[in-house]
């Protein structure tokens, strides 16, 4: 058998270290990425900023990198079609073999994503790294930020579902409040007149090109940046930042008391992102995917749409924002909150550093934590709004009826069915939109309860046209009995003297306490 | 020094001394410079010109669903008006206007019909004027209940409490041998239904397009 020898130039192919060398050679000499990566790796930073404090950065870019990869994973059986989206949906997480894994990883690292992200935030604000000459680095920070929580939001649309539909019907609502053009931009939200297959189209089209394009470019510089200004130095009370001399101070530091930023400060950064990976996978296998939940049919009305998590504060703030203060404050409140972001650099981009000696900041930042939490744990139980089904699901407490006129009876019969339930609770269960009506008696008069049955007032709607004069009288009979055994119902001194002057002709009656024979709870 | 061992182009500085260019005399010709820079600027201002020309209609593209509200309404039939009967309130679909056939079920719009006696009626939207919620409607006590933020509406569509500024959106109606038309096409949002609305707290009857 003849051998043929290799063309000119070139080796035959064999194992061992002298091939792998050549075929990096071979690489290296055309890509030519050696001396940046080495520089980029080894630049030296100061032994302070190896501190897990600095981790979450590279954790945030871990999970966009995770999003990416089961975004596209996703993409290879979702189909963005309003008419196919959900059955798509289902069949991920049914049919495909751990289609529903996918799905939960990518649910879950978007949660994980908008908390790291918001926690690097905080991180940075309050260690001053948004300083010189890191101003821009901060900016796109924020920029970054905004794309996440976009990615978030046309996730959720992407999850076609009944929230999805009503919460796009939500942001278009916001939307038409803009003066003038409100309308207009409706129409280009929504790719129409209303929520429909174009609507999907184009949210497919931005979750998937056009923010992703723009958050890995924006993620790259702003990653650029760290490594060509260096990681913020550990910040020490007293050490200010100058404009003319922090460069020198910052090289002096990293020269002096560096360690070169690979292995010394990447481990850490390593290890957390690993654990945080684990950590979605475990939420992702423990907890499974978030929905689809029903339909996206608008005819479908029995349904309670709720945002996501990240999402939740912003339904608080509208239930409880006065109305006249609604559409100025979500439309003029989120451009003022950017823009401060954005002018923190230059406001404040010199002097103290360190937290210790930034009380307003620390302040500003925990304020803002605690209004976070309480907002979305409002949120997350909605005390204001109705509970639509208690009126036919939620008993009245045996024990309030059982020594119970007719009368009273039927006013619990009343009180049920005409949906009173659905706002005020008894016995624990009900809505909480209206104040819990257990002891309502000692809080109101028979004629104080009579009147705001009839005509409202506050949120309590005016009952006065819906209800017959009998149905008041038994309503307001069951009301009275709502007090507690040891607490007598609240009680008008000037209706006391009329009643006990009443009842003079027949001496020896006892003073009229009207309760007293329509039954009390015990 | 032999090709192998050296990167290969070779940065900046060396690229850009291109044949012909070595005599530096020439470098510092004002008139070479010169009809270099002039040929660079022309095609630049070339780029710029195609690229306005290209931007007229991509904009005009992308801003296609950016239309006036009459040319998305048209009167939708809700079916024969002895489906709703008198003095009561009963949920009504209608296929909107302007579907394509891979909206699935998204073009399936609700509302609600009051026949409020004789010949009159209301048609109000689903959806909640505060931020558009579906508002259901309870019979027994006569009550639009809003599952978001609470809103709550009388029977006329007037507000009764809750965030909500003003009342239920209406349709506009008509009567066309038997059967009840509306004027639809458009989900009802501040933007397309309250232009003419007065906004009072309490009463919300109104009469609008939606
Ligand atoms: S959407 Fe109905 S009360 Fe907010």
């Amino acid at each position: 058998m003849p051998r043929v020898s290799p063309p000119h130039g070139q080796e035959p192919v064999r194992g061992g270290p002298g091939t792998a060398k050549r075929v990096y050679a071979w690489f290296e000499q055309r890509l030519q990425l050696e001396g940046p990566v080495k520089d980029a790796a080894l630049h030296p930073v100061p032994r302070s900023t190896a501190s897990w404090w600095y981790v979450f950065g590279s954790a945030a870019f871990t999970l966009l990198l995770l999003q990416i990869v089961t975004g596209v994973l996703l993409a290879l059986v979702y189909v963005p079609s309003a008419g196919e989206a959900w059955s798509s949906l289902n069949v991920l997480n049914h049919q495909i073999p751990l289609g529903w894994f996918l799905r939960a990883l990518h649910g879950w690292g978007s949660n994980f994503m908008v908390a790291i992200v918001l926690i690097h935030m905080a991180q940075v604000f309050l260690f001053g790294a948004y300083k010189f000459p890191r101003e821009l680095t901060w900016i796109l920070g924020v920029f970054l930020l905004l794309m996440t929580l976009g990615m978030a939001f046309t996730g959720q649309v992407l999850r076609f579902d009944q929230d999805a539909y009503w919460g796009l019907g939500i942001g278009a609502s916001i939307l038409s409040r803009v003066p003038f053009i409100g309308g207009g931009l409706v129409h280009l939200l929504l790719g129409g007149p209303i929520i429909a297959g174009a609507t999907l189209s184009r949210f497919f089209a931005l979750h998937v090109f056009i923010i992703p394009g723009a958050l890995l470019v924006f993620a790259l510089l702003h990653i650029w940046m760290v490594l060509k200004l260096g990681i913020n130095d550990w910040p020490m009370p007293g050490r200010l930042v100058r404009r003319a001399t922090y460069m020198e101070e910052y090289n002096r530091l990293a020269h002096e008391d560096g360690i070169p930023f690979i292995p010394g400060a990447f481990w850490k950064d390593l290890a957390f992102s690993g654990a945080i990976l684990a950590a979605v996978a475990v939420c992702a296998y423990v907890l499974g995917p978030f929905g689809p939940s029903g339909q996206p049919d608008p005819s479908i009305i029995q349904t309670v749409p709720k945002p996501d998590f990240f999402f939740l504060w912003i339904y608080t703030v509208l239930s409880y924002l006065p109305p006249e203060m609604e559409t100025p404050f979500i439309l003029i409140a989120p451009l003022i909150g950017i823009a401060i972001l954005l002018a923190i650099p230059f406001w404040a981009g010199e002097g103290e550093k360190s937290w210790h000696r930034r009380p307003v900041a620390v302040l500003a930042v925990s304020t803002i934590a605690i209004c976070f939490a309480v907002l979305t744990q409002l949120g997350t139980s909605t005390p204001w709004s109705p509970h639509m089904s208690a009126w036919s699901g939620d008993p009245i407490p045996v024990r309030y009826l059982q020594t119970a006129t007719p009368l009273v009876r039927q006013g619990a019969v009343v009180f049920q069915a005409k949906q009173c339930r659905n706002c005020h609770s008894i016995g624990g269960a009900g809505g909480e939109r209206g104040p819990a009506l257990d002891d309502v008696a000692t809080r109101m008069t028979l004629d104080q309860m009579r009147f705001k049955v009839v005509s409202g007032g506050g949120n309590m709607p005016a009952y006065g046209k819906n209800l017959s004069a009998a149905e008041i009288e038994a309503l307001v009979s069951f009301l009275e009995t709502l007090h507690p055994a040891n607490e007598p119902p609240a009680y008008d001194a000037s209706r006391r003297a009329v009643d006990e002057s009443r009842s003079q002709p027949n001496a020896g009656a006892p003073p009229a306490n009207p309760a007293a024979n329509r039954g009390t709870n015990p | 020094m032999s090709q192998e061992e050296q990167p290969l182009g070779g940065g900046g500085t060396q690229s850009a001394s291109a044949p012909g260019s070595g005599d530096a005399a020439r470098h510092d010709d004002p008139r070479i410079v010169s009809r270099r820079w002039l040929l660079f600027k022309a095609a630049v201002g070339l780029n710029g010109l195609v690229g306005i020309v290209l931007a007229v209609p991509v904009f005009r593209y992308l801003l296609a669903p950016w239309r006036k509200d009459s040319s998305y309404d048209s009167w939708v039939s809700l079916g024969p008006i002895d489906s709703f009967p008198m003095a009561e309130t009963r949920l009504a679909f209608y296929k909107n206007p302007s579907a394509n056939s891979w909206d699935g079920q998204t073009d399936n719009v609700a509302c609600y019909v009051r026949h409020a006696g004789g010949n009159q009626f209301q048609v109000f939207a689903i959806n909640c004027a505060h931020l558009g919620c579906p508002v259901r409607w309870f019979p027994q006590s006569q009550l639009f209940m809003c599952p978001c933020h609470g809103g709550v509406y009388y029977a006329d569509g007037s507000r009764a409490a809750g965030p909500p500024e003003r009342g239920l959106f209406t349709y506009n109606w008509k009567v066309v041998s038997g059967e009840l038309h509306i004027d639809a096409g458009q989900m009802p949002t501040l933007s397309n239904s309250a232009k003419l609305v007065k906004i009072s707290l309490g009463q919300g009857d109104c009469s609008c397009r939606a």
